[in-house]
Parts: C-alpha cells; sequence; structure tokens
C-alpha cells in the first residue's frame, strides 16, 4: 500500500499534509450554511466525495454505462472491466488474500445480513451462542437477534468498561463450548473506541469460532490488513470511505464463502437454470444476485484512487492530531462531559451537557454552519450503558482542520449562552 | 429575532427547566407512551378523564428543551378542556407547528401555545414539540383499557 512506500521516504523527502489543498478535493465543503462557512463534522454518519469520484460517477453514466457480465458489446466490456477493477482495487485496499473474497453489498447493513442468514441459518443450530459486544451498532445486533429467533440460538453480550473498551476478561468467560460466532466493531460509531481486533480474533479462533469485523467506522481512519487481523468476514461502506453510497463491502474467507449458500436469488449468481435444478455461479458472483450497484462500484473504486494518492502516515498523523485537539478543547468547556474516553479512539468525539440536549445542541450548532449528529446515533444500548438519551457528536475526516474545532468550540459556547449557561 | 431566538424563548426555556405537571399520576384513568425512534425522546401522559373533561392531566420523560416545553406547555392549556376542545387544540397546534396554518390565524386560536411556532423554521425539529400532542391524542382515543389494566 502507498503509505508502506512513503513511510519508508526520509523524511526529508515526505511533503507536509496540506490540508487547505486537500479541501479543495471536495467542492461541498466550500459552501455557506445559515451564512456561515460549512464546517462538516459528521463523517460518521455518512463522509463527503473527492471530485474525482463525482466526475467518475458522471463520466460513467454519460459514456460508460452499460449491464455486466451478459454483453457481448463494447459498452458492456467496458462496464465489466471497470467493475472487476475496482474489486480488485479493493482486494488491495484491505490486502486480501484473492479477489473472489471480495463481495459487494448494499453497505455494511447488508453485509453483516448476509452472513447471518448464509452463514448463520446453515451452521447454527439452538442453543448455539453468538457473541458481541456492547457497543455495536443496531447494524450488528438486529441481524442476529433475528437470526437468534430463526434457529434459537442466544446472542451474549461482551460487557465495556466506563471509558468504552471491550473488556477482554468478560470476553474470554463468555467463549464456551455453544459459542458459535463473533461478531464485533472495529470501531465504535458512538464512542471512537479503537478496538483491539487482532486480540478478539485469536482468542476465538482457539477455539475455532469464526469472526465478523463491522468496519464501517474504521476504513476511513486506520489501514485495515484483513489478513493481519486474521477476521473471517470484514464489513463496510462505501459512502464513509468518501465513494458513493448504495454500495459496500463483504470481505470473507473462501473457505467459508465457499461453504456458504447463495444470500438472495436471481441473475448473475447461477451458473445453470432449469425448471428441476440450478447451479449456483463461483465466487463471488454467488452472492451477486441481480444487476448491482455498477456506479457505485466503479465509483468507489474512483474513492480508492484518491486516498491511494493520499499519504497515509500523514493522514493519520493529521487525524491523530484533530481529535487530540478537539478533546483537549471540549474538556475545556464547563459542563460538557466527553462520552468515550477509551486509549485507542478513531475520528469520533461524543459528548453530553449535564443540562442541555443534544438536539438542542445541535439545533443552535447548526445555525453556527457546523454540521454534527444528534441522537443516540443506532447504538440504544451504548446510551443505555452510560445513562445518556443521546449525545452531541463530531465525527472527523482527514479534511478536517483545527479552525473548524475552534469553531465548534465557540458554538458550544453559544449553545450555553441560549440556555442561561454562561 | 433570530429564527433561533424565536426557537428558544426565555418561556420555552422556563419550562424546559421547571416543567409544569411533571410527574406520574397514580389515578389516571387514560395514560399514552409517546416516543421518537429517530432521537430517542420518550413521553409518557397521564390523563384524568371524568365527566367529559380532563380534570387533571402530567407528563414524564426525557427529551429535548423543545419537546419538554412543548408537553408542559400542554398540560397547562389542557387542564379542564373537554375532548372536542383538546381536539380543535391538537389539530390547532399541529397545523401551527407544521406551518400548514395560516401563521395569524394560527396564533389567535392557540392562545398561549403560539410562542412554539418558531417550531415551523426547523423542520427537523417539528416531531420534538408534536410527540407530546400525539401522546395525548392516543390517551384520549381508545387507550383507556391500557391505563386501567395498570
Amino acid at each position: 500500500m502507498k503509505a508502506t512506500t512513503e513511510m519508508a521516504k526520509p523524511e526529508s523527502q515526505r511533503k507536509a499534509f496540506d490540508v487547505k489543498k486537500i479541501r479543495k478535493d471536495f467542492p461541498v465543503l466550500a459552501q455557506k450554511v445559515h451564512g456561515k462557512a460549512l464546517v462538516y463534522l459528521d463523517n460518521g454518519a455518512t463522509s463527503q466525495k473527492p471530485q474525482a469520484v463525482i466526475d467518475t460517477l458522471n463520466r460513467y453514466y454519460t459514456a460508460e454505462n452499460s449491464n455486466i457480465h451478459r454483453g457481448v458489446h463494447y459498452l458492456s466490456e467496458r462496464a465489466t472491466a471497470a467493475y472487476e477493477a475496482a474489486r480488485e482495487k479493493i482486494r488491495s485496499f484491505i490486502n486480501a488474500a484473492r479477489t473472489q473474497e471480495i463481495i459487494f453489498v448494499r453497505g455494511t447493513t447488508e453485509a453483516i445480513n448476509l452472513v447471518a442468514q448464509s452463514y448463520g441459518r446453515t451452521f447454527l443450530k439452538s442453543g448455539d451462542e453468538i457473541v458481541i459486544s456492547a457497543m455495536e451498532h443496531h447494524s450488528n445486533i438486529v441481524p442476529w437477534q433475528m437470526l437468534c429467533q430463526q434457529v434459537g440460538a442466544r446472542l451474549r453480550v461482551i460487557p465495556i468498561s466506563h471509558d468504552g473498551e471491550v473488556v477482554v476478561e468478560e470476553y474470554r468467560a463468555l467463549l464456551n463450548d455453544r459459542t458459535r460466532f463473533v461478531s464485533i466493531t472495529h470501531v465504535s460509531n458512538a464512542l471512537g473506541t479503537i478496538v483491539s481486533v487482532k486480540e478478539i480474533v485469536t482468542l476465538a479462533h482457539e477455539r475455532g469460532i469464526p469472526v465478523l469485523v463491522d468496519g464501517a467506522q474504521a476504513v476511513p481512519h486506520l489501514r485495515v490488513d484483513v489478513q493481519d487481523l486474521g477476521c473471517d468476514f470484514y464489513a463496510f461502506s462505501g459512502h464513509k470511505l468518501f465513494g458513493p453510497t448504495g454500495i459496500g463491502v463483504l470481505y470473507g474467507r473462501s473457505e467459508l464463502l465457499e461453504r456458504m449458500p447463495p444470500y438472495q436469488g436471481g441473475g448473475d449468481m447461477i451458473s445453470l437454470v432449469t425448471f428441476e435444478k440450478t447451479h449456483y455461479n463461483v465466487l463471488p458472483y454467488k452472492f451477486e444476485a441481480g444487476t448491482p450497484h455498477i456506479a457505485g462500484v466503479i465509483g468507489l473504486g474512483a474513492a480508492l484512487d484518491y486516498l491511494d494518492g493520499l499519504d497515509w502516515q500523514q493522514l493519520a498523523e493529521h487525524e491523530h492530531d484533530l481529535i487530540s485537539y478537539a478533546t483537549e478543547q471540549l474538556e475545556k468547556v464547563a459542563g460538557l462531559r466527553i462520552i468515550g474516553t477509551a486509549r485507542e479512539k478513531a475520528g469520533v468525539l461524543s459528548f453530553v451537557f449535564e443540562q442541555i440536549h443534544a438536539h438542542d445542541v445541535g439545533t443552535i450548532l447548526d445555525q453556527e454552519g457546523v454540521a454534527v449528529r444528534a441522537g443516540h446515533h443506532c447504538a440504544m444500548p451504548v446510551m443505555q450503558r452510560f445513562g445518556v438519551p443521546a449525545t452531541t457528536r463530531a465525527s472527523f475526516a482527514f479534511y478536517n482542520t483545527r479552525e473548524e474545532i475552534d469553531i465548534l468550540v465557540s458554538g458550544l459556547q453559544k449553545v450555553k449562552k441560549v440556555f442561561g449557561h454562561v | 429575532m433570530s429564527e433561533l431566538d424565536e426557537l428558544y424563548q426565555e418561556v420555552i426555556l422556563d419550562h424546559n427547566k421547571s416543567p409544569r405537571n411533571f410527574r406520574a399520576m397514580g389515578d389516571a384513568n387514560r395514560k399514552a407512551e409517546g416516543y421518537n425512534p429517530l432521537c430517542g425522546d420518550q413521553v409518557t401522559v397521564y390523563v384524568k378523564f371524568e365527566d367529559g373533561i380532563i380534570k387533571d392531566i402530567s407528563f414524564q420523560g426525557s427529551g429535548c428543551a423543545i419537546s419538554k416545553a412543548s408537553a408542559s406547555m400542554m398540560t397547562s392549556a389542557l387542564k379542564g378542556k373537554t375532548e372536542a376542545q383538546a381536539q380543535e387544540l391538537f389539530e390547532n397546534v399541529h397545523g401551527m407547528l407544521t406551518g400548514e396554518s395560516n401563521q395569524q390565524q394560527g396564533r389567535n386560536e392557540v392562545g398561549k401555545l403560539a410562542i412554539l411556532s418558531g417550531v415551523c423554521k426547523f423542520p427537523a425539529r417539528v416531531k420534538c414539540a408534536s410527540l407530546a400532542w400525539h401522546t395525548v391524542n392516543s390517551a384520549l382515543h381508545g387507550q383507556a383499557e391500557a391505563a386501567s389494566t395498570e
């Protein structure tokens, strides 16, 4: 990957991370809302798209649009080649061993549902246990609850500490002879905690238990190597990774994918259909029924090309500086409490005021041009764990700046002023 | 007045800080729970409905300043009203919050509740202000059985 070569360069040859220049690549950032410069701090919900991605989508629909894997004509061959080239880019991006292990889905949610239904309904039975953590997004809870209802399995939950970290000893204690699956987030969308996934995987694999990692919040911030993590499945969404909405990726180890039945039936996932019997297609097509989101896949490929052009070492340093600076500044705001104080965090700062609801904070910040998320972040059990109804969440991308954090902080002072807490 | 100042007027902040009728009611004969799954706001409305009149009304729950103030003002406004009067007020308030009714006309019909009219400029917050109203509506319509079993 790019970052490896960049890291090898002597210090003097590395260019400084020019965030002003990078911001020019994201046209949406250069606008005003409510008469103020937009400060976009809702990247955990969705990221903005570089011009390169927007141009790619435009070019695809303008000059290349065609269906894939079935046309003998020129456009179809071009679209197919671009679609499959994107699959290879994704393989390389997460360092999967084989291109056929990359399956295109709508997003992280669909990826998890695919595994729960295809793997889960085939290999889990009554009395089996599935382990998740207490800081999962609803999309890594509900598909497993649905599976539990279908097969009579039981959901077990690893508690988290007051800092928002997975308690590894509790996890170890939960694993037993009935545990058949572990599904865990890589980075918490509500707290920002980076989970030591490698350790989780190692402990599960000692007992032969497969592990799915929800990487939706991790891939925009961390360099992910699925072979190094050792996980069996890895799921993420394109739209949080500077690509289009409606496209996501499920990585699965081919040994497991080969043994799993298709998730949906339709075109492209078959090799032969008669009314007596249907023969399924090989990987990855077995799991890609129907015409896929071709433009989305090609757009996601363009996002990865864009990311490949950045120095990930510098990007990581810039993001680390942003979150450290933001933490430091928010801690100075009287009456504000940060929720999620794990040692290793990425991209997310969640906080509450004692007397002011997150929704009111969100509305007042919006009037200052600052876009944040206010609510339970589709992680209601996390809110319950910390005894708060909702939090305000500022979530960062590499195009954010220290100046924007200063605007956030002065916006928070405005919130306090409106509520008479100054 | 800016749109933001109009939303967070002194009266609203006061109702948020010291909500009126903010308590459970042991002898309520109508009760309903309201929930906004988008933001997690939750409210329980208790009504003592006797002789066709709302004799007493209270609420409990958690939510933003707008939802709390709206629920607080609602309880004050509905006490002593008949079901038909409550229904009429619900419709007028709803029209005002969503901006569907004529601004001035809407204000005249809802009295003190007109202070909430600033909400219509904030589409994302309309549900916060209308949650308690939808809840009392379901309490008055057919929630008697649910309340009486408790």
